[in-house]
C-alpha cells in the first residue's frame, strides 16, 4: 500500500460516511476488507475525558487518539501532519503532559484526561499563550499552530517542574526559561512556514509573564 | 494497519503469559515505535498486551547503592530524577539528546531499549531487507549507507541500533531484569542484551518469546565527569550519526561507549584502558575490526574528533 492511496480513499470515506468510517484513516480499505470481513474487525469501548467532558466510544482498536479526536469527536483543532511522530502537529496534553496523539491508540487512554487546543482556550477566552501567538504573529498558514501552542504551554510547565533539556548546562541547578531552552524544547514541533522566531517571541512574553 | 485485539495485563507474569499464548502477540508500552511501524505494516501484531497498569513505573534505590528503574518509567521522568541528574548525569544527557519532548514523555525504559533500527530500507516495504523479510536480501549494503553501521555488522545486515539512552546504560554496565511466561525471572547484562546481526538480523535481542522487561538496574555510581556528545544532521530531534558517552575520572582514566556505529551500543573495555593516551589510541582499539562502507567511513574519524571533544570537556 502507498500512503497516498491510503489517504485519498480514507478522505473520501470520511467525507461520505462521517464518523462511522473515520477509523479507516490508516487502513488500506480494499486490502483490509479482503483479509478481514468488517464484522470481525475488533472494536472496543473506551471512556475518557476530553476538555473536561466525559466521552464514551466504541472504536476499532486501530484508531489513534488523533483520529478519535478529529473524526469521532469532531475536535478538528488538533492537526495531522505526518502521522508518525515527526512533526508535532498532533500535540495534545494527556494527564497534564504533552504527547503526540498520532502515536497513541484511543484504547490506551481509558480513564485519562485529554486537553486539546479547544480546551486550552476559546476565541472569547484565549489562553495567554494563544493570545501571545496572535499578538506576535506566531504562525503563517496556522496548520502547525494548535500543536505549537499545546507544546509551548507544556514547555513552560516542564521548565517550571525542573525537567532538564539537552541545552541545560547545570543539571542540578535551577531551570530558566531562556530562548535557547525554549528553542531546544520546541524542536518536536515543525513549522513549514518558518514562524519560529515569532513563536519564540510569543513564548518569551508568556514566560516573562 | 492490520487489525488486532487488545488487552491490558494486570501483572508482569500474566502479561508475559498473554504474549506467549497468542501467536503474533506483542507488548505495547509507550507505543511510539511500535505504532509507527504498525502503520507501515512493518510490524503486524495480531494482539497487543498493554503493560501500562503493571505498577512498574518507579525508580528505587537498590541495596547495593545503585538504582532500579521500572520498565514503564518514561524517558522524561528518568532524565529528571534527582539521583540520575546527580550520580548518573551521562544518562540524563543521553536521554535528553534523543527524540522530542512529546516523545520522551511517552517513551518508556523497556520500549526505548527495544526500539528498532532506522535503516531507511527497513522502513521502505518495497525494498529487500533481511531484517524485515528474512532472506530477501539487504538493500543497504550496495545502497545509501551513510547512516548505517561500521562495526559488528554482517553481510546480511549493516544497520545500527539507533538509540541514545542505551549507550549511557552500556557505559554504566546496567542490567536488564525480565520475567518469562512461566514466571521465572532473570538478569541480563546490557552488554549481552542486543545481539550482533550475524545471519539472523531479524532477531535483535536475547529476549525469548513472551519474555518481558520489568526493570533496568544501575550499579553504584562511578563518580567522575559525565559527558554525552551526539553528532547529527540537525542540532535537535534527529538520530545520531555518531554519539559518544563517557565517564572520565580526574586522573584521565575512565570508560567510553559509542552510539550510531553498530548493532548495539559499542564499548570495548580494552579501549577504555587507553583513555589516558587520548582519542586516537581509543578509537584505533575500539574500531580495529571496523568494516565501514565508502558512504560511512567518515564515522570513524568523526568518532575520534567527537571523543577528543569529550575528553577536552571532561578536563575543563
Ligand atoms: C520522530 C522520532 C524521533 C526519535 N528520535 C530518537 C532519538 O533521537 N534517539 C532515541 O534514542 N530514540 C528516538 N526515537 C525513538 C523513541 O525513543 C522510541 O520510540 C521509544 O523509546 C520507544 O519506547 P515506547 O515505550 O514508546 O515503546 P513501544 O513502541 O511501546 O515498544 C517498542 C518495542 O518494545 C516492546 N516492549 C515495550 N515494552 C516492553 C517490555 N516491558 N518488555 C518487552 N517488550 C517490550 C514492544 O513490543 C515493541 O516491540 C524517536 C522516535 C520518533 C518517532
Ligand atoms: S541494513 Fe539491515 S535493516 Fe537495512 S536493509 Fe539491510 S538488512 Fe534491512
Ligand atoms: S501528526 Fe503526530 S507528530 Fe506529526
Ligand atoms: S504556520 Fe504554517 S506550518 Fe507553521
Amino acid at each position: 500500500m502507498s500512503d497516498r492511496e491510503n489517504f485519498s480513499v480514507s478522505r473520501r470515506e470520511v467525507m461520505a460516511g462521517g464518523a462511522a468510517t473515520a477509523a479507516a484513516t490508516a487502513i488500506p480499505p480494499a486490502q483490509a476488507r479482503a483479509q478481514q470481513p468488517p464484522d470481525t474487525v475488533p472494536t472496543m469501548p473506551v471512556a475518557f475525558q476530553v476538555n473536561g467532558k466525559q466521552v464514551k466510544l466504541d472504536v476499532d482498536t486501530r484508531t489513534t487518539l488523533l483520529d478519535t479526536l478529529r473524526e469521532h469527536l469532531k475536535l478538528t483543532g488538533t492537526k495531522k501532519g505526518c502521522d508518525h511522530g515527526q512533526c508535532g502537529a498532533c500535540t495534545v496534553m494527556v494527564n497534564g503532559v504533552r504527547v503526540n496523539s498520532c502515536l497513541s491508540l484511543a484504547v490506551m487512554h481509558e480513564g485519562d484526561e485529554v486537553t486539546t487546543i479547544e480546551g486550552l482556550g476559546q476565541p472569547d477566552n484565549l489562553h495567554p499563550m494563544q493570545a501571545a501567538f496572535v499578538k506576535h504573529d506566531g504562525y503563517q498558514c496556522g496548520y502547525c499552530t494548535p500543536g505549537q501552542i499545546c507544546s509551548a504551554v507544556s514547555v513552560l510547565e516542564e521548565i517550571g517542574k525542573g525537567i532538564p533539556s539537552h541545552v541545560t548546562e547545570d543539571l542540578t541547578g535551577p531551570m530558566r526559561a531562556t530562548r535557547d531552552e525554549m528553542r531546544e524544547r520546541m524542536s518536536g514541533n515543525i513549522c513549514r512556514c518558518g514562524a519560529y522566531s515569532n513563536i519564540s517571541d510569543a513564548m518569551s512574553e508568556v514566560a516573562e509573564g | 494497519m492490520r487489525a488486532f485485539t487488545y488487552e491490558r495485563a494486570g501483572d508482569p507474569a500474566g502479561a508475559a503469559k498473554a504474549v506467549a499464548a497468542t501467536k503474533g502477540a506483542k507488548f505495547i508500552a509507550g507505543g511510539t515505535n511500535l505504532l509507527d511501524l504498525m502503520k507501515l505494516e512493518i510490524e503486524a501484531p495480531t494482539h497487543l498486551v498493554d503493560v501500562q497498569d503493571l505498577g512498574l513505573d518507579k525508580i528505587e534505590d537498590t541495596d547495593e547503592g545503585g538504582l532500579r528503574i521500572g520498565t514503564l518509567v518514561s524517558n522524561t521522568t528518568l532524565s529528571a530524577h534527582p539521583r540520575v541528574r546527580q550520580d548518573y548525569a551521562v544518562l540524563t544527557r543521553a536521554i535528553q539528546a534523543g527524540a522530542s519532548g512529546q516523545l520522551r514523555n511517552k517513551a518508556t525504559t523497556g520500549g526505548n531499549l527495544l526500539q528498532r533500527t532506522r535503516c531507511p530500507y527497513f522502513y521502505d516495504p518495497n525494498m529487500p531487507c533481511n531484517k524485515r523479510r528474512p532472506g530477501s536480501g539487504c538493500a543497504a549494503i550496495n545502497g545509501a549507507s551513510r547512516q548505517l553501521g561500521v562495526i559488528g555488522t554482517s553481510d546480511k545486515c549493516i544497520a545500527t541500533y539507533p538509540g541514545d539512552m542505551a549507550v549511557a546504560m552500556r557505559l554504566l554496565d546496567a542490567v536488564v531484569e525480565t520475567v518469562k511466561p512461566g514466571g521465572d525471572t532473570r538478569a541480563i547484562r546490557i552488554a549481552d542484551f542486543h545481539r550482533l546481526w550475524g545471519d539472523t538480523p531479524h532477531i535483535e535481542t536475547v529476549l525469548e518469546p513472551g519474555e518481558m522487561i520489568t526493570a533496568v538496574t544501575l550499579p553504584r555510581p562511578l563518580g567522575g565527569k559525565h559527558v554525552y556528545h551526539k553528532v547529527r544532521d540537525r542540532r535537535s530531534y534527529a538520530f545520531a550519526l555518531v554519539s559518544v558517552a563517557a565517564v572520565i575520572q580526574p586522573d584521565g582514566t575512565g570508560r567510553v561507549a559509542f552510539g550510531g556505529m553498530a548493532p548495539r551500543p559499542w564499548r570495548v573495555e580494552a579501549a577504555d584502558a587507553l583513555l589516558p593516551r587520548g582519542a586516537k589510541a581509543v578509537i584505533e582499539r575500539a574500531f580495529a575490526d571496523a568494516r565501514p562502507t565508502p558512504d560511512n567511513a567518515f564515522k570513524i574519524p568523526l568518532a575520534e574528533r567527537t571523543l577528543a571533544g569529550v575528553i577536552a570537556e571532561a578536563r575543563s
